[in-house]
This record gives structure tokens, C-alpha cells and sequence, in this order.
């Protein structure tokens, strides 16, 4: 315990006379967690349309007017020329074009059915699925306006009605934020622990002072530990911060489970973590060698644990990674007792795994740190 | 006869096919100044490392302060200081606190920490400087804080590699006083070098060539077995016979 004591002492020393790594450890936190959420962001907006109106008529009008005031597009175009359209998808100015026909207005009163035509650039996946759905719901929303005006659905409407309504649990009102900045809180908590824990034993061997640990009686457990310890007291405090400043004051997200449950979780993920930095540095001969393998494990752990894409969509082999990066256990976790309110009882399965990886990485850290070569 | 503190026999360190130190058979007395000479690339700081337990020997049998290499690398570290080529203190942290530390983790007492934290810096003439960062410290001051700090919990043994790289003459004379007063204090003195006015003062000499001990004894039997004036012509005559290129 003494031993420890002075190891202590030292590493503390060291992490606050080192004038590059504090404002890594302070700010870094805090401009991440200020300027992701914004970005990684899935609300589709600024949709830019092309609409081709050949009929220009009142309905085409109302029509147009309600894709425009619906806040997701913006009227990038009107003409009546398809091509022109066309090529402005072409030029990477307009995602969509809507194409009304000759005639929409009169066939439409006439005969009670049209026909629309919807194009859609397709480049970005994501912004052409989103932007062609909210299109033809407004269409949708447009057409049983439409019948109401001219007939009482009640009498003769031979199609029967089912209404569905959906109402929005845990995030009523779908905002993305809720969703992203728990996630995000561990992502920085994670590049931050990890980085600097990959970087520690490392630069002991580097400088060369590692030989005169290495002489000495200190014991493996005892010198990793006194590398563990401080970088866990520093993970505590960056998820401090980010949790009641940045995420309560700037996002308003108050958690709506235990607070005590989630540090409990983040005790063990910080061992976890750690320990998967100390193991990268007892590989590694120079801070460089280990910088860049943090780089690329911390990569992989942070694309592959459900942040920004839903697990369940990946294909399988790339679950099985997803299930064996404590990555994904812990945003898993800060989502549901965050944003749920999620109970021990609930997460218990996730303490476990993370107990088991805490176990694995650190014992196999102190294993593969060897005093005598 | 006088207490053994090292004993080697046949002690080898292979690195794939190359043999870095060569059965090794040596005896060093507790009190005393070893002087452990070599070109470059001799094999001195590998045959070194194994005695410290920073390595593992491939084959033969140790035993430093009685116990053996193998097996008892633990109680060995609680018996040495070591002193590497590579200046090992911490740069960010003060005089003080590098000793207090390094005297923790070697088990002292504050009591003992605060003592002989004042005896040192009295010692070494650093009243001043207390409380600069070690880094900011001119090199010869590094080194004779190193070795004291090496020398720190009374080691039986301390091992010392090339401790004098880079620093001048001065300094070297005072370094030396610090060397003669440990052994004064019964601790031996193991030392690489090479600056063979330091190997004048060494007890006894041993050179190795090309990871094998071809010669150990005092420095004035070595010049008389030579039939040389100087160490200087003694490291000569064996380091011509070298076949490993210096590194």
C-alpha cells in the first residue's frame, strides 16, 4: 500500500506538470461534446427539391406550398422542364425532383385519380430514403385533404379505415440529441482514458526510466496500478463534466435513472478501458507504435458500438465484434438508464460482461508486463 | 577469503543465433570495485541486465547478493541499485521528490526519507536547487544524483553502466569520491566504462571481447601480464582481437 502511495504521488506529479496533456483532459471533453451532437445528427433537413410543374394550376400550387412549408425542403427549383431538373441533380444542387403532370388539376376533379412522379438522387442513401418518405407523406397528407374537401368519407369511402397512431416513448418528441449525447459522453470518455493510458507505460520505457522501475522491487500490480488509478480518477471527472455541465446545461438531458447506477457502471467500464490502454503499452516499444494502435483499436470500438449506427442492421459477423467491444455496453447502458430510466435489475447482464472484460484486458496487461526480459 | 557478493558461472545471453554474452564465469567481493571494461558491442551492458534480473540469462548459473537469477529476481532488486546507460530519473519531477520517491518505493521510512534526503543534497552541494525539475539539472549533476539516488537504500551490490558518458573531468574526480565512499560503506561496486584512468581505480579489472572474458585481474597485473605501461595498452592489445564490429 505504500508502495502504491508513492507511485501515486508521482504519477499525479507528472499528469499536472505535463503542459500539453491538461487542457487535453479538460477541454477536449467539452468541445467534443459541444460540437458532435450538432453534426451527428440524423433529422433529415434542408432537402433540396426540383419540382417540374407542367399543370400550374391551383392544386399544383397548394401542393407545392405545403412540400415547401414543411419545414425538410427547400424549393431549389420550379420549372417545366425535366431535363433542366435533371441536371441540376446532376450538379449535385437538388436532390429530388417532383415531377406534376399536364393536366393534374382536371384529371384529378375528373376522374379522381393522378399520377406523380417522384425522382430521387440516391448518392447519400440516407438523405434520398428520408426525403422520399417525407414526400410522399405529404403528398399522402395532400390526397386525403383533397377527398375530404370533396366527399364524406363516412358514407362512401368503400375502403375501411384503420388509423394508426404512434406515440414516442422515452423521447417524445424525437430528438436526436437525446439520443446522441449519452453516446457521445462515452465516446469521449473513451478516447480520453484510453489515449492516455496506452501512452503511460510507454513513455516510462521510452525516457528509459521503465529500467529503473523494472530494478526495483516495485511489484506488476502495484506499478500498473498506479498507472490505472489516476486515469481513472481523471475518466470520472471528464464524465463529470460532460454529464452535469455540458449535457444538463447546454442539452438539457437530466438522467432519468439512478446517477449512483450509471458511476457504478462507469467504475467498471474505466477499468475496462484502461486496461485495454495499458495493454497496448506494454506491446508497444515508443509512444508513436502505441499511439497509432490505440488510434486503430479505438476506431473499431467506437464505429462498431452502436453510436451512430443501429447494431441490429449489421451484418452478423460484425455483431459479434459489436458484442465483444465494451464500447457498446456502455453507451447501451447510458441510453437506457439516461434516457429510460433503466434499473440495476435491467442492466445486471451488462455489469457482468463488463466485470468479465475488466478481468480479461487488465489480467492480461499485468501478464504481458515484464519486469525481467 | 572475502564474502562473495556476484557469482557467475558459465552465464550466457543468446539473441537468436547470436551469442551477446558467452559463458561468463566471473567472482566479485563484497566491498569492492569491479570494473567491468569492453569495447562497444562487447556484450557489457547484456551481461550486466542479466545480473541486475532485467534479463533472463539463456543458460549457466548466477547467484548476485546470494541469490539466484533464475529464480529469485524479486529479492535480487531488493538488494541492488542499478544505474543505467540512459539517464533514469524522472525530468519532471524535483530533486526531492525523485529521491522521496525512489527511497518509497525501495521501502524507507518518511523518517528515513527526510534524513537522507538532507544528508544528499548536502553532499552533493545542491542546497539550491531543491526544487528545480531534475531536468533543468546539468548533466554531471544528473548523473551524481542518479548514482546517489541508486545508492539510496544501501544496497548489498550496485551496478553502474557507463556512468561518466559525457562528463567532464571534474566532475568524473567528484563521481569517483562518491564511488569510493559507498565502497567505504561496504557496498560493492560494479562498473562499466571507458575511460581507462576510471579503470585505474577500479579493485580489479575484467575485459570482455566479443561477448567472452578474456582477462581479470588488478589493473597493475594486467599491465605487468602485458608487459604495458598503461590500461590504455592493455585495452588495446585485447580489444584488437575483436571481431564484432563497434556499434
Amino acid at each position: 500500500m505504500r508502495t502504491l502511495r508513492f507511485l501515486l504521488q508521482k504519477e499525479f506529479k507528472q499528469i499536472f506538470r505535463n503542459k500539453s496533456l491538461l487542457p487535453l483532459i479538460f477541454l477536449m471533453p467539452i468541445i467534443q461534446l459541444l460540437i458532435i451532437p450538432l453534426a451527428a445528427d440524423y433529422e433529415i433537413k434542408n432537402i433540396n427539391i426540383s419540382i417540374v410543374d407542367h399543370d400550374r394550376s391551383s392544386f399544383s400550387r397548394a401542393l407545392i406550398s405545403k412540400i415547401t412549408a414543411s419545414g425538410y425542403f427547400v424549393l431549389a427549383d420550379y420549372g417545366n422542364s425535366f431535363e433542366d431538373a435533371f441536371k441540376q441533380i446532376e450538379d449535385n444542387e437538388s436532390d429530388l425532383i417532383l415531377e406534376i403532370p399536364v393536366g393534374f388539376e382536371r384529371n384529378l376533379i375528373r376522374e379522381n385519380r393522378e399520377k406523380l412522379f417522384i425522382a430521387v438522387n440516391a448518392i447519400n442513401g440516407t438523405k434520398a430514403n428520408l426525403g422520399g418518405a417525407y414526400l410522399n407523406k405529404i403528398i399522402a397528407e395532400y390526397n386525403a385533404e383533397v377527398r375530404l374537401q370533396w366527399t364524406d368519407p363516412e358514407r362512401f369511402s368503400p375502403v375501411p379505415k384503420i388509423n394508426v397512431a404512434s406515440s414516442n416513448w422515452f423521447n417524445p418528441y424525437m430528438n436526436y440529441r437525446f439520443f446522441m449525447v449519452p453516446g457521445i459522453l462515452v465516446f469521449l470518455v473513451t478516447m480520453v482514458g484510453a489515449y492516455m493510458a496506452s501512452l503511460n507505460i510507454v513513455k516510462e520505457k521510452e525516457i528509459g526510466t521503465i529500467e529503473q522501475i523494472n530494478v526495483s522491487p516495485i511489484s506488476k500490480v502495484n506499478f500498473i496500478l498506479g498507472k490505472l488509478i489516476p486515469f481513472w480518477i481523471i475518466g470520472v471527472f471528464v464524465f463529470s463534466v460532460g454529464l452535469f455541465f455540458v449535457a444538463r446545461v447546454v442539452y438539457g438531458i437530466v438522467p432519468l435513472g439512478s446517477i449512483g447506477l450509471i458511476y457504478g457502471f462507469l467504475a467498471i467500464y474505466l477499468v475496462a478501458l484502461l486496461g485495454v490502454g495499458l495493454l497496448i503499452s506494454t506491446y508497444s516499444d515508443t509512444q508513436q507504435q502505441s499511439m497509432s494502435v490505440a488510434f486503430f483499436v479505438m476506431m473499431i470500438f467506437l464505429l462498431m458500438s452502436g453510436l451512430f449506427t443501429p447494431i441490429e442492421s449489421m451484418p452478423e459477423w460484425a455483431q459479434v465484434i459489436a458484442y465483444l467491444n465494451p464500447v457498446t455496453y456502455f453507451i447501451e447502458v447510458m441510453r437506457m438508464v439516461v434516457l429510460k430510466g433503466s434499473e440495476f435489475k435491467d442492466i445486471i447482464p451488462h455489469f457482468l460482461k463488463m466485470i468479465g472484460f475488466a478481468i480479461f484486458f487488465n489480467t492480461w496487461a499485468v501478464w504481458n508486463y515484464r519486469k525481467t526480459s | 577469503m572475502p564474502e562473495i557478493v556476484i557469482k557467475t558461472k558459465q552465464l550466457t545471453k543468446k539473441f537468436g543465433d547470436f551469442t551477446a554474452a558467452d559463458s561468463i564465469t566471473f567472482e566479485v567481493y563484497k566491498g569492492e570495485i569491479f570494473g567491468f571494461l569492453g569495447a562497444n558491442g562487447a556484450g557489457k551492458t547484456t551481461a550486466m541486465r542479466m545480473l541486475c534480473g532485467l534479463s533472463r540469462p539463456s543458460s549457466g548459473e548466477a547467484t548476485i547478493a546470494g541469490f539466484d537469477v533464475y529464480t529469485e529476481t524479486e529479492k535480487i532488486k531488493r538488494n541492488i541499485g542499478y544505474m543505467s546507460q540512459k539517464f533514469s530519473l524522472y525530468e519532471d519531477l524535483t530533486i526531492l521528490e525523485n529521491i522521496r520517491f525512489f527511497g518509497g518505493i525501495y521501502g524507507l521510512s518518511d523518517r528515513e526519507i527526510e534524513e537522507k534526503s538532507q544528508h544528499l543534497i548536502g553532499l552533493l552541494g545542491l542546497g539550491n536547487e531543491t526544487k528545480k525539475l531534475v531536468g533543468a539539472l546539468p548533466l554531471g549533476w544528473k548523473q551524481k544524483l542518479a548514482f546517489s539516488v541508486a545508492i539510496l537504500h544501501d544496497p548489498k551490490i550496485v551496478f553502474l553502466d557507463e556512468p561518466t558518458g559525457g562528463v567532464d573531468p571534474v566532475t568524473r574526480r567528484q563521481f569517483w569520491d562518491l564511488i569510493y565512499e559507498a565502497a567505504d560503506r561496504g557496498i560493492t561496486v560494479f562498473v562499466t566504462t571507458h575511460y581507462m584512468d576510471e579503470a585505474e581505480y577500479c579493485n580489479r579489472l575484467s575485459m570482455m571481447v566479443d561477448g567472452e572474458i578474456k582477462a581479470l585481474d588488478t589493473p597493475s597485473n594486467l599491465k605487468k601480464q602485458f608487459g604495458v605501461a598503461s590500461m590504455d595498452e592493455v585495452f588495446y592489445e585485447l580489444a584488437r582481437g575483436a571481431k564484432r564490429t563497434a556499434d
